[in-house]
């Protein structure tokens, strides 16, 4: 599904990403943790067509990366919502602009509202909501345009500790009722091992380590041992990883 | 102690009812027919309203209102551009902060010369003050718009002329209103002074007139006339903003 070949970023003279190569499976999570400032957000713009690059290659279904892809959702960090539509104006923005019909529109915006539970808020503003609010109203704009790929930019770091476990709970859950590749950039290690199959840490612009995660797909993972110990694993890396040999 | 509260929640009368009690204290403190009472001037007013001050004040609010359209129209594409394009923000914005805090007022003669004694002249004169508050407006309400809001939009497939629509106009638009706030309180006072040259129309002509007939009565009511003007307008703006731009007014 994605293929990321020798690539390098700079933003003027700081060298973001250096020698970038990934490859992700169609159907797959794959979450990059690092530390601040080590590319990983940037890297997340990059597959999304966001920000332009010169050196390397970026496939998505085998097609170059050039520019936003209509296919890719995209969640921000700061979610992103436009602060003068409503949650329903929000959510049906996508379907507009792809030209839908108002009927099938008012069909598709209904539905996810109902999935995510969200009904209630149609006619709020992003500034009546709350984190968790605001999350799930911008995890519906994004499902509703049907992407085959998603990009997650530390979408639950402005959340509390349990709002947090919910967001994750239901974005596993809508990934299991109806799969799509999936990209999460966070910095939580308990975050990436609950929603990544493949774990990828970065750090100074490098991928420093890919670690597969044989137990995920377990919404009770979060209360057995085996989850600690991947967590351990990555939390080593990503303190000590001059230790480790890179594969 | 109810109507007291009433009368409180209502700023409007709340204020006229200051203005009104502040106006009568320095009309029995000053004893000279030169702050004549409130009661004789709503009197006055209610007299001369149909069928002088109306129209005087007609003259004055076709002024503003043209003067302030043709301000939009060029204000807003210009204020567009230059947010929008850092060359030619580089290239207009030096110009207009030198343009800016120019006292354009002492420039009348000169349109009046170049314009023709009648409202062009007038109209251009307000024009060329209340641009630059329209102009900048719009310019710092593209520059506030966080950059996460342009890659929202890009990701979720907007077009180029789609992002105008649901980015960057509903993100200027409460800087607009400000901007027009501000452009009518201007342009009501410059167009007092503009009044004061070849014209019988206008309630800047109207009171300069009545000053220079020493009938304070009427002088008044032309002041009374052009307050509720301005009221009236300011309420107009807050209404269309409220109608326009819900979101800022949530609690």
């Amino acid at each position: 599904m994605i293929r990321v070949r020798n690539l390098n970023y700079s933003y003027g003279s700081d060298l973001v990403l250096s020698n970038i190569n990934l490859s992700i499976e169609e159907n797959t999570t794959c979450t990059i943790i690092g530390p601040s400032g080590c590319g990983k957000t940037t890297l997340l713009y990059l597959l999304a067509g966001l920000i332009d690059y010169t050196d390397g290659e970026i496939y998505i279904k085998n097609e170059k990366v050039r520019g936003s892809r209509r296919e890719t959702g995209v969640i921000l960090q700061d979610y992103g919502l436009l602060p003068w539509k409503t949650v329903w104006n929000n959510i049906a923005l996508g379907l507009k602009v792809r030209g839908m019909e108002r009927e099938q529109l008012n069909k598709e915006v209904s539905e996810i509202l109902r999935e995510l539970d969200i009904q209630e808020l149609k006619n709020k503003y992003p500034s009546q909501l709350s984190g968790g609010q605001k999350q799930r109203v911008t995890i519906a704009r994004t499902l509703v345009i049907k992407p085959d790929l998603l990009l997650l930019d530390e979408f639950t770091s402005a959340l509390d500790a349990m709002t947090k476990e919910n967001i994750q709970n239901l974005i596993l859950n809508i990934y299991k009722k109806r799969p799509v590749t999936i990209v999460f950039v966070t910095h939580s290690i308990e975050e990436a091992v609950f929603l990544g199959q493949k774990i990828v840490i970065m750090d100074k612009a490098k991928i420093k380590k890919i670690i597969d995660n044989p137990y995920f797909g377990d919404v009770e993972i979060r209360s057995r041992i085996d989850y600690y110990n991947i967590c351990l694993e990555v939390r080593r890396w990503l303190e000590e990883g001059k230790n480790h040999e890179t594969p | 102690m109810k109507l007291l509260d009433k009368m409180l929640k209502n700023k409007t009368l709340h204020g006229i009812i200051i203005v009104i009690i502040i106006w009568y204290l320095l009309h029995i403190s000053v004893e000279s027919n030169v702050i004549p009472s409130p009661y004789n001037t709503f009197k006055r007013f209610f007299h001369l309203f149909p069928k002088v001050l109306s129209i005087h004040l007609l003259a004055s609010l076709v002024r503003i209102m043209t003067a302030v359209g043709i301000s939009i129209i060029i204000g807003v594409p210009f204020g567009l551009w230059i947010g929008m394009s850092k060359k030619a923000d580089s290239i207009i914005s030096p110009v207009v902060y030198i343009l800016y805090p120019l006292p354009k007022i002492a420039f009348l003669p000169i349109f009046m010369i170049l314009l023709g004694i009648g409202n062009t002249a007038k109209i251009t004169l307000i024009v060329t003050i209340i641009i630059f508050q329209i102009l900048i407006g719009v310019r710092d309400g593209i520059k506030e718009i966080p950059k996460e809001l342009y890659y929202s939009v890009i990701s979720m497939g907007v077009s180029k002329a789609g992002m105008y629509r649901h980015l960057i106009m509903p993100a200027i638009l409460p800087r607009l209103f400000s901007a027009l706030r501000l452009s009518l309180g201007i342009s009501i006072s410059t167009l007092f002074f503009a009044e004061n040259f070849a014209t019988t129309y206008g309630i800047g002509y109207y009171i300069m007139n009545a000053w220079v007939m020493v009938d304070y009565l009427d002088m008044f009511s032309g002041i009374l006339a052009l307050s509720l003007l301005g009221l009236l307008l300011l309420r107009l703006m807050d209404l269309l903003e409220k109608k326009f731009c819900p979101w800022v007014f949530l609690k």
